[in-house]
C-alpha cells in the first residue's frame, strides 16, 4: 500500500502549512505563551500549595464580580492542609446564601453550608451586568477549558494589561489587553501587586497570584483530573499488557495454518515415534 | 433448524426446543470464512463492540441527565463532578463518539477498497450505508444535548436547513422544533430520539449481519471461496484476531479517555447555550467535517439557491454511496487487481481529508475555491471515474484460489494441478 504512505504524508504536510498559516493571520491577536503547568502531562499534579493561593486571589481578587457555580465548598477538601472539614465549614460560614422560604414564607439569608455551591456576589444576572457596565462577567468554574488557549490564555490575560501602543484609539470604559480578542476587554486589571496576603510567605506579585488564580480555575474546572489521570495509567498499562497476550494468542493459534495439514500429521507422527 | 446432539441433556432440552446453541456452532465452526482476511476486516466487529459501549455509557448518563433547557448544561456538570465516576462514563461517551466515527469511516473505506459492495453484497453495502445515516443523525442529536454554545448554534444551523425544501421548508421546520426556534420542546425531541435511535441501528446492524452472512465475507483478493482449503472457522482463528483488534482499540480508548477527554472538545461548548450570543465560528464535530464543507461550498446552480442546493449536495454525497454497486461496473473486487482505480481510491481518501480540513475554515479566498474544487471531484469520482474506470481498466489476472495465493507450496503439499498448469 504504498500510495497510502504518499497520500498521509501530503495531507500530514499540507495541514502543518495550513495551520501555521491560518495562525499566524488570525486576526492579529497575540497567541498565548505556553507556560509550563505542572498539571499538564499524563502525569500531571496540581501544586497544592498554588491551589490554596489561587482561592486567596480568587475570593479577594475575582468574587466579587465572578461567580464559580459549579463549585461545592466540600471540594476544598483537595486543597489539603487547612482544609479539613472544620476548616471547611469555617470557610464556608463566611458566605452568605439565599434559602427558603421559611415558614413564614419568606426567603432568607444565612451562612453558607460545605454542601453549597459557591455563593455568588450577585443575586441575579441583572444584578450583575448593572453593576458591570451592562456586561455579564462570566461564571469562573469552567473559564479553563471555555477559552482557546485554557490555563496559557487565562495567565496571558491576567498579565497582559498595558498601555495602549501609540496610535491605538481607545475605546472608552474598556481597558488595553495584549491578550484580549479585539485588544480591549471590559475587565479593569484585576490584579495589582500585594492585593493578598499569601499566608505560606510567598511574595504576591501580579505574575505569582495570576499564575496561581489559574491554577486554582484550572482545578475548578476539572477537579477529577488526578484522579482520572493516576487510573488512567493503571487501565493503559493493563490494556497494553492484555493486547500483548492476544496477539501472543492470534500467533499461536495462527501458526497451525501456516503449515498445510499433512505436514503438521508428519510432524505429530515423527513425535509419537 | 434441526437440531443436533449434545452431551449434556439441559443443552440438548434448551437445543430441541430454541436451536441457539446449533446457531452458535454453525456460525462459530461451519460458517466458512476466508483464511485471508487481513486487519482491515477487524473494524466490523469493533464498530459492534462501540456501539454496545456507546449504548451502555449512555444508558447510565441518562439516569442523571435533565433534558431540559435550564438544567441540561449543568445536569452534565453533576455528572462531570458529584455523580460517582460520572466524568468516566461522560468521558467515555464522548470520547466513543469520535472513535465510534473513526472506525466506520476505515470500515466503509475498507469497503470501496476491496470492492465489498460489489456482487452479490449489494444489500450488506445498502444496510451498512443505513446504519451510518442513523448514526450521523444520532451523533447530531446528541451533541445538541449538551446544550453549549456551540451545541445550541450547530443544532439552529442544521435544523435551519430544513428551510430550503421548497413550499413546506418553513412550516416543515417549524414542526421539526416545536415551536419557533431551537427551545425545550426540541432539545427533549431529540433526547427521546438520541435515546430511541441506537436501538434502532442496533436492529439494522443485524439485518447487515444476515445479509453478510448469507453473501459471506469478501477477502484482501476479491475472489470467491471455492475449496475446503480456502476456509477456515470463525473459531479460534477470527475470534482470536478479532481480540487483538479488541485490545488495541481498548489500549487507544483508554489513552484518549484518561489523558486526552477533551482535546477535539470546542471551548465554546464549555460556555451555556445562549440564544442571544452567536459565536464566531460555528464548527461541526471533526466526523461531520467533509459533510460541513460540502455544504457551505456550492454556490446557486441555475435556479436553485446555494442553500438548497448545498443541502441536496451534503445528504446527496453519503446517498450517493447507496448506488455504489451500480455506478461500479468492473467485475473485480479487489483494487489489488485494479492499478487505475486503486490510485483514484486514494485520491478519493485524500480528497476527503481535504474536504474534512476546508470544513474547519471560513469558506472565503483560497478556502472556499479548495472546498469547492474538491466538492466538485467528490461527485466526478463516483459519477464520472468510478464508471469510467471500471470500462477502461485491464485488470491484472486473479489468482486460481484464496489457497492458492496464500498457502506456499511445500513439498508434501503439493499445488493444484490447474494452477500450476496455468503458471507454466
Amino acid at each position: 500500500m504504498r500510495p497510502s504512505v504518499l497520500v498521509v504524508a501530503l495531507v500530514a504536510v499540507l495541514a502543518h502549512a495550513g495551520a501555521t498559516a491560518c495562525l499566524a493571520s488570525d486576526s492579529g491577536v497575540q497567541e498565548p505563551p505556553k507556560q509550563d503547568w505542572s498539571f499538564s502531562g499524563p502525569f500531571g499534579r496540581y501544586d497544592q500549595a498554588a491551589l490554596r493561593r489561587g482561592l486567596r486571589v480568587y475570593v479577594d481578587g475575582c468574587w466579587s464580580c465572578h461567580s464559580l457555580r459549579h463549585l461545592a465548598y466540600r471540594s476544598l477538601s483537595a486543597l489539603g492542609i487547612g482544609f479539613g472539614p472544620e476548616d471547611i465549614r469555617a470557610f464556608a460560614a463566611e458566605f452568605e446564601v439565599r434559602d427558603g422560604p421559611n415558614e413564614d414564607g419568606e426567603m432568607f439569608m444565612r451562612p453558607a453550608r460545605p454542601s453549597d455551591h459557591f455563593a455568588p456576589a450577585f443575586a441575579n444576572k441583572a444584578e450583575a451586568r448593572r453593576a458591570n457596565k451592562g456586561m455579564y462577567p462570566p461564571d469562573l468554574s469552567l473559564i479553563a477549558k471555555a477559552r482557546k488557549g485554557g490555563p496559557n490564555y487565562l495567565y496571558a490575560l491576567l498579565v497582559g494589561y498595558a498601555e495602549p501602543p501609540a496610535g491605538t484609539v481607545p475605546v472608552p470604559g474598556m481597558y488595553y489587553n495584549s491578550y484580549a480578542s479585539g485588544h480591549f476587554t471590559g475587565m479593569k486589571a484585576p490584579l495589582i501587586d500585594n492585593l493578598v496576603d499569601f499566608d505560606d510567605g510567598t511574595e504576591p506579585t501580579v505574575e505569582q497570584m495570576a499564575r496561581d488564580v489559574t491554577q486554582f480555575l484550572a482545578w475548578a474546572a476539572d477537579p477529577h483530573m488526578e484522579e482520572r489521570k493516576r487510573l488512567g495509567v493503571k487501565v493503559v498499562i493493563f490494556l497494553a499488557l492484555l493486547t500483548v497476550m492476544f496477539i501472543a494468542l492470534k500467533l499461536e493459534v495462527w501458526a497451525h495454518l501456516k503449515s498445510p495439514p499433512p505436514k503438521r500429521e508428519n510432524k505429530v507422527a515423527q513425535e509419537g515415534l | 433448524m434441526a437440531s443436533r446432539q449434545w452431551n449434556n441433556r439441559l443443552i440438548q432440552w434448551i437445543d430441541d426446543r430454541f436451536p441457539v446453541v446449533s446457531m452458535a456452532h454453525h456460525q462459530m465452526y461451519e460458517y466458512p470464512m476466508p483464511r485471508n482476511l487481513n486487519y482491515w476486516w477487524s473494524f466490523g466487529s469493533l464498530a459492534g463492540i462501540i456501539l454496545l459501549i456507546m449504548i451502555l455509557s449512555g444508558i447510565f448518563l441518562s439516569m442523571q441527565y435533565q433534558p431540559s433547557v435550564d438544567l441540561a448544561f449543568d445536569s452534565i456538570e453533576r455528572i462531570m463532578r458529584d455523580v460517582n465516576y460520572g466524568w468516566l462514563v461522560r468521558y467515555m461517551h464522548q470520547t466513543g463518539s469520535s472513535l465510534f466515527f473513526a472506525i466506520i469511516y476505515i470500515h466503509i473505506f475498507r469497503g470501496m477498497y476491496y470492492g465489498s459492495y460489489k456482487s452479490p453484497r449489494e444489500i450488506t453495502w445498502i444496510t451498512g450505508v443505513i446504519i451510518f445515516l442513523i448514526m450521523m443523525a444520532t451523533a447530531f442529536m446528541g451533541y445538541a444535548l449538551v446544550w453549549g454554545q456551540m451545541s445550541f448554534w450547530a443544532a439552529t444551523a442544521i435544523t435551519n436547513l430544513f428551510t430550503a425544501i421548497p413550499f413546506i421548508g418553513e412550516s416543515a421546520t417549524v414542526w421539526l422544533w416545536g415551536g419557533y426556534s431551537i427551545d425545550n420542546p426540541t432539545l427533549n425531541r431529540f433526547y427521546a430520539l438520541h435515546y430511541l435511535f441506537p436501538f434502532v441501528i442496533f436492529a439494522v446492524v443485524f439485518l447487515h449481519l444476515i445479509a453478510l452472512h448469507t453473501t459471506r465475507s469478501n477477502n484482501p483478493l476479491g475472489i470467491d471461496l471455492k475449496s475446503r482449503q480456502d476456509w477456515i472457522p470463525f473459531h479460534p482463528y477470527y475470534t482470536v484476531k478479532d481480540l487483538v483488534g479488541v485490545g488495541a482499540l481498548a489500549t487507544l480508548f483508554a489513552v484518549l479517555v484518561f489523558f486526552a477527554p477533551d482535546a477535539l472538545s470546542e471551548p465554546e461548548n464549555f460556555i451555556p447555550a445562549n440564544p442571544l450570543v452567536t459565536p464566531e465560528h460555528l464548527v461541526p464535530e471533526w466526523y461531520f467535517l467533509p459533510f460541513y464543507a460540502i455544504l457551505r461550498a456550492v454556490p446557486n446552480i441555475w435556479f436553485i439557491p446555494a442553500k438548497l442546493a448545498g443541502v441536496i449536495a451534503m445528504f446527496g454525497a453519503t446517498m450517493i454511496w447507496l448506488f455504489l454497486p451500480w455506478l461500479d461496473p468492473s467485475k473485480v473486487r479487489s483494487a489489488r487487481f485494479r492499478p487505475i482505480y486503486r490510485v483514484f481510491f486514494w485520491i478519493l481518501v485524500a480528497n476527503c481529508l481535504v474536504l474534512g480540513w476546508c470544513g474547519a475554515h471560513v469558506p472565503e479566498g483560497l478556502w472556499l475555491i479548495l472546498s469547492r474544487v474538491t466538492t466538485a471531484y467528490y461527485f466526478l469520482h463516483f459519477l464520472v471515474l468510478l464508471p469510467a474506470i471500471g470500462l477502461i481498466e485491464k485488470p491484472r489476472p486473479l489468482p486460481h484460489s484464496i489457497s492458492q495465493a496464500v498457502l506456499k507450496p511445500s513439498p508434501s503439499h503439493p499445488e493444484p494441478a490447474a494452477a500450476a498448469a496455468q503458471r507454466s
